[in-house]
């Protein structure tokens, strides 16, 4: 799933302070699961937003909906003749939603709530840690199934660095060295000879950002 | 005529280079007065590449500046600040401004330097680095292009023979050697067993090791060394023989400790040479060779 974190509440009322009439809408899928943007956050965003408004005198309607996803536009009907009431959107969706929601509503503008993070897995209640970069070509196949190009902290393909220390990394000594990890399990399972040739270059070109792809046009390729 | 690097490497029995680092800035008559010193003395002299993410004056211009002083420059090149177009166009750079060796190396990560926000680039790592370099040697670019003029570098790689754990290092070191490597330098040795027991295991046939000299200049480097640098070990003898002297006296012993283990390392025969670190005080570099003598 993907992973974000709430902003800072200054920096969201920053945002919204000028609008009198304010809707946020949340996510209910990655965002509800990572506790950052779905009903429960939601709730408690617009709760804060509503007394900093009274405390600061200003005076501003806030009202609240969740959306099952804001990533796919059939979950966006309930918003079609709502999104008129309002001066601006407060979104609680992932980068890619918040602007999803802008394309669908060009006429009101759309704010973030939550500062994206990355797709990862939840470690422990409350943990959350990233695992694919959404790099366009897997190599899981030959490392173990631990990512190089994720999991070390310079995407390294042949191997730790100089700074691997102990099992560590010299970025983060709380973190994994990758390389180490990919050795031993590769050892545990008597398949080291997966990284022993040189791996060449990653080849950017397999994934030109903004990516796109199509069910149809890669039937017909 | 003095010997180039890749000479030294194959006629002479013991080889040295040392370490200067260029200026945070365009004062460069330090650089100059160093490499005054240690031209002649040593066998090439190895110009660090925003050496722990610290942005500094560039490895090229510098080495060319060691060059046109008549030292013999070894071009330090990291995968941190360039991708493969860059890596390539300064290697072409480097060649036409008379530069000979380059030293391929992954580059610290920019979050441990001074630029921390920077966007840190690794688009290869110094194994596929070694390669790019034969690659370039051979006349073609990482496409497969012609290149109208070929150099041909004498490239080398980076080893830290107290990585913990080992096996993967070696892995690496293999790889280096597959991809083209011919000289080595490793991370700082103070232990004498360790390297033994890393030259064992690696059986480095064909290829020049330079063992890694660090200048100690007080006890608490010593400390720092071993808690900050991945793969160095600094044995509490050493650090306790530091201690034992008068802080006015400490630098002379480092030295001492350095040209001890130069001379180890040299009679026992155990490297090829020594690659002297002695950061911040390179014009100790000397003092240490005549005192290993």
């Amino acid at each position: 799933m993907i992973v974000a974190r709430r902003k800072p509440l200054e920096e969201i009322e920053a945002n919204i302070q000028g609008f009198s009439r304010l809707l946020v809408v949340g996510c209910g899928t990655c965002m509800a699961v990572c506790q950052a943007g779905g009903e429960k956050e939601v709730e408690i965003l617009a709760t804060q937003l509503r007394m900093r408004a009274r405390l600061t005198g200003r005076k501003q309607k806030i009202d609240e909906i969740v959306l099952p996803r804001q990533c796919d536009r059939e979950f966006f009907e309930p918003l079609d003749g709502l999104v008129g009431n309002y001066g601006a959107i407060l979104s609680t969706a992932c980068g890619a939603g918040v602007q999803f929601l802008a394309e669908r509503f060009e006429e009101v503008p759309i704010f973030p709530a939550l500062d994206t993070l990355f797709i990862g897995v939840t470690e422990a209640p409350g943990v959350w840690a990233e695992r694919c970069s959404a790099c366009g070509k897997c190599l899981l196949d030959m490392t173990g199934g631990i990512c190089p190009v994720t999991m070390c902290a310079k995407g390294l393909l042949n191997g730790p660095c100089g700074g691997t220390n102990r099992g560590k990394c010299e970025v983060d000594p709380q973190k994994d060295c990758a390389w180490t990890r990919i050795y031993r399990r590769l050892e545990r399972l008597g398949r080291l000879r997966l990284i022993e040739q040189i791996t060449p270059p990653r080849d950017h070109s397999v994934l030109v950002r903004p990516g796109r792809y199509s069910l149809q046009s890669a039937a017909e390729e | 005529m003095a010997l180039t690097f890749r000479e030294a490497c194959s006629t002479k029995s013991f080889v040295v280079t040392a370490e200067v680092g260029p200026p945070k800035g365009t004062n460069v008559a330090h650089l100059m007065e160093l490499v005054s010193k240690l031209r002649g003395t040593v066998d090439g002299i190895n110009v660090t590449d925003n050496q722990s993410a610290v942005m500094k004056l560039s490895s090229l211009a510098a080495c060319r500046l060691v060059l046109e002083a008549g030292g013999e420059p070894i071009l330090q090149l990291t995968c941190r600040d360039r991708n493969r177009l860059a890596l390539q166009s300064d290697l072409l750079a480097a060649w036409v401004l008379g530069i000979r060796n380059v030293l391929c190396l992954t580059g610290d990560h920019v979050r441990i330097g001074d630029h921390p926000a920077a966007k840190p680039v690794f688009d290869l790592d110094s194994v596929q680095l070694l390669q790019l370099v034969g690659r370039l040697n051979a006349g073609q670019d990482l496409a497969g292009n012609s290149l109208d003029g070929a150099p041909n570098f004498f490239a080398g790689a980076a080893v830290t023979p107290g990585a913990d754990p080992l096996e993967p290092q070696l892995l690496k070191f293999r790889k280096k050697i597959v991809a083209g490597a011919k000289f080595f330098q490793t991370q700082a040795v103070f232990d004498l067993d360790e390297l033994k027991r890393f030259l064992d295991r690696a059986q480095p046939d064909g290829v020049t090791i330079l063992a890694g000299i660090v200048l100690l200049v007080s006890p608490r480097m010593a400390q720092f060394l071993n808690e900050n640098i991945p793969g160095v070990f600094v044995p509490d003898r050493l650090i306790d023989r530091l201690a034992s002297v008068p802080k006015e006296k400490r630098l002379n012993e480092g030295i001492r400790i350095a040209a001890e283990l130069v001379r180890a390392i040299r009679d026992q025969g155990l490297c090829q040479g020594v690659h002297i670190m002695a950061i911040g005080r390179e014009e100790k570099v000397l003092e240490i060779l005549h005192a290993a003598e």
